[in-house]
């Protein structure tokens, strides 16, 4: 028996614009287990975004229930929920959303900062380590704007990653980048999930989708069907077919 | 949470935007330094003049004459001839507060002396009249009571004069100069006094028995002002008093009559001017607390500017589980780590202020430490409040939408 990492029933989240109320979320039931990689997928204002926030303790639902690895996101207040953002879940925006004129390595520690079990000396050890993972080991000293779009991202992956996480929640991940990029940054996804990561992503191409397990599509605040990815792409393979010398050969 | 990492946390926030650091405590800098320098800066001018006043001798009191009714025709006070040598007389005889008493007669003319000459004013007085007005021999001697009988003509120089009619390596001592056309010999030399508190120059006249000025000069039997020393600064009120009964027995005024003459006080002068500069000294403090007013509204718009443009790093910090105390406690360690340091920087910057100011106008540097407090106390106050203020605002937002706050 699959173990559910996330649980949701009857998930609903309502907006209120001036007199309007939009309903972004009318009810989601859904469940994602250990070692999952679903994609939350669907258009824009398909409440894709709302879910993932709501998922990741960013935003209060309205109505319903969200248990997070056994535990009912309902019942905690303001600082637990905080808490629980530092120790098991790591979130990565599609504005990769660094701190400006702050190392790659002081990027990543930001986590632990917040968790004071957390000496000095192993902050710093296991932000090398969580860069080490995702390649920048030798790009540890420099800051975001001297970095590229698809290495901010992995500093965003490897910062998501420091805390060793129940769950890693992309926002868009790869919504920025051009297609080279999004397909290394679907590689390392791919091998952190062979790792037994458990990954949640959002995204609106349906390209980007075929990398994982399987799909939970949603429209208009609810789900409207599930598909198990059968026909998986592997992003090394696809990698090692783009042309090599020509980014732009027909 | 442990207060090493909120610590570190934001002095790593300061150091990553220095210049903004340095234009919100640019703020706080000015506010202080400027409350400090006015304050500094009236307090000082304040007790120049008084030690100025207290230097013209505050126990001094003179009487002039005043105006007087001669068949219903009011007379003004410069023609007045209301005062005789024998009220100094009967004044020295019969007050009881005054310790010293002089007569003064003057003139104003050309000083020559061979083939330099200098305007300058003569003052006929007796030998008590350098210890009333503090005026000291530098060299040389008074004259005598022999010489007053005498009309000797004799007289003692100020330093201005000094200057302007003899060589510097000629002694003056000995050396005669013609005033009005009598030849004085020089026989003493006053040391310099400076200005006084209205920018006049007291080294600037000559002093010679006032019966040679009264005669030789003007001709006249009347004297113009008398000069007298109270026993003390604090029984001046009594010697006016007996001075007016006196002189007015002496006038021979019958009750209801108005004097003849006026009686003032140094001790008046001094309350005079320093209610004068208790008023500059106001307006300066108000200046001052209009700049505080303005520095504040300058600390709480750089405050509230940098913490709410940070909203979004708030939202990201909240993402990666700061909790909203976490966050408000580094938004307060930075605002109070910008406050004290920008208000230390301010306090110094003051004392520059106050010390480069108050020796380009030769006032007494008077360190003021309400000002300090205060000016202090109500930047840091200002500073913390606002940085602490849009950063509980933003702390208090769903992680998501501080992230989304553009």
């Amino acid at each position: 028996m699959k173990n559910a990492i996330i649980k949701v029933s009857q998930l609903k989240k309502d907006y209120h614009v001036g007199e309007m109320t939009v309903h972004a979320l009318r009810g989601i039931d859904m469940e994602i287990y250990e070692g999952d990689f679903a994609a939350i997928m669907g258009t824009s204002g398909s409440g894709k975004s709302t879910m993932l926030n709501v998922l990741g303790c960013l935003d209060q639902p309205t109505g319903g229930q969200y248990m997070l690895d056994g535990v009912d996101m309902g019942k905690l207040n303001k600082n637990q929920l905080a808490g629980l953002r530092n120790n098991k879940l790591g979130f990565i925006f599609q504005s990769y959303n660094l701190l400006p004129r702050t190392t790659a390595l002081e990027n990543v520690e930001l986590p632990l900062y917040y968790n004071s079990k957390v000496k000095a000396k192993e902050r710093r050890e296991r932000a090398i380590h969580a860069l080490e993972q995702v390649g920048l080991a030798d790009r540890m000293n420099h800051m975001p704007n001297q970095l590229s779009g698809g290495q901010q991202q992995r500093v965003a992956i490897a910062r998501s990653l420091v805390n060793d996480p129940v769950v890693i929640l992309a926002d868009e991940a790869t919504g920025n980048l051009d297609t080279r990029t999004s397909y290394e940054i679907m590689e390392l996804f791919q091998n952190l999930n062979d790792k037994g990561k458990t990954i949640v992503f959002v995204t609106h191409e349906a390209d980007i989708a075929r990398f994982m397990k399987r799909n939970i599509i949603f429209r208009d605040g609810r789900i409207q069907r599930e598909i198990q990815v059968t026909d998986r792409f592997n992003a090394r393979k696809l990698i090692d077919a783009l042309p090599t010398e020509d980014d732009y050969q027909s | 949470m442990n207060y090493t990492n909120l610590v570190k946390i934001a002095t790593n926030a300061l150091k990553r935007n220095k210049f903004r650091a340095i234009l919100t405590m640019l703020g706080i800098i000015i506010g202080v330094g400027s409350v400090i320098g006015m304050l500094s800066i009236g307090e000082g001018s304040k007790q120049s003049i008084q030690q100025e006043m207290s230097s013209m001798g505050t126990n001094m009191i003179f009487v002039m004459p005043g105006s007087q009714r001669r068949g219903g025709v009011m007379m003004g006070n410069s023609d007045a001839q209301s005062l005789t040598l024998s009220d100094v007389e009967k004044l020295r005889k019969e007050a009881l507060h005054i310790s010293a008493i002089s007569p003064q007669v003057s003139s104003s003319g050309q000083a020559v002396n061979g083939n330099k000459n200098w305007p300058t004013s003569i003052y006929g007085v007796n030998a008590e009249y350098l210890s009333i007005r503090k005026y000291e021999l530098e060299d040389g001697r008074m004259f005598t009571d022999q010489e007053i009988k005498s009309l000797a003509k004799v007289c003692l120089v100020g330093q201005t004069v000094i200057e302007n009619l003899f060589d510097p390596n000629i002694d003056p001592i000995g050396q005669t100069i013609r005033f009005k056309g009598i030849p004085l010999k020089i026989i003493g030399v006053l040391k310099e006094k400076g200005q006084n508190g209205m920018g006049m120059d007291q080294d600037d006249l000559m002093i010679a028995p006032y019966t040679s000025v009264q005669r030789r000069m003007l001709a006249i039997t009347h004297i113009q002002s008398i000069y007298a020393s109270a026993v003390s600064e604090d029984q001046s009120e009594q010697a006016i008093d007996e001075i007016e009964s006196i002189l007015r027995r002496e006038h021979k005024l019958k009750d209801g009559q108005t004097n003849d003459f006026q009686v003032r006080s140094q001790a008046e002068m001094v309350e005079t001017f320093s209610s004068i500069s208790d008023m500059l000294t106001m307006l300066l403090g108000a200046i001052a607390g209009i700049s505080l007013l303005v520095g504040g509204i300058g600390i709480m718009n750089i405050m509230f500017v940098s913490v709410t443009e940070r909203t979004k790093e708030i939202g990201l910090r909240m993402s990666v589980g700061g909790r909203g105390i976490d966050i408000l406690m580094q938004f307060l360690i930075e605002a109070v780590m910008l406050s004290i340091a920008g208000g230390l920087i301010g306090v110094l910057f003051g004392l520059l202020i106050s010390y480069v100011a108050t020796s380009l106008l030769n006032f007494p540097m008077v360190v003021m430490t309400q000002a300090i407090l205060l000016s202090f106390l109500v930047c840091s106050v200002i500073g913390i409040f606002f940085g602490w203020y849009p950063a509980r605002k933003a702390s208090n937002l769903n992680p998501i939408d501080a992230l989304r706050h553009e």
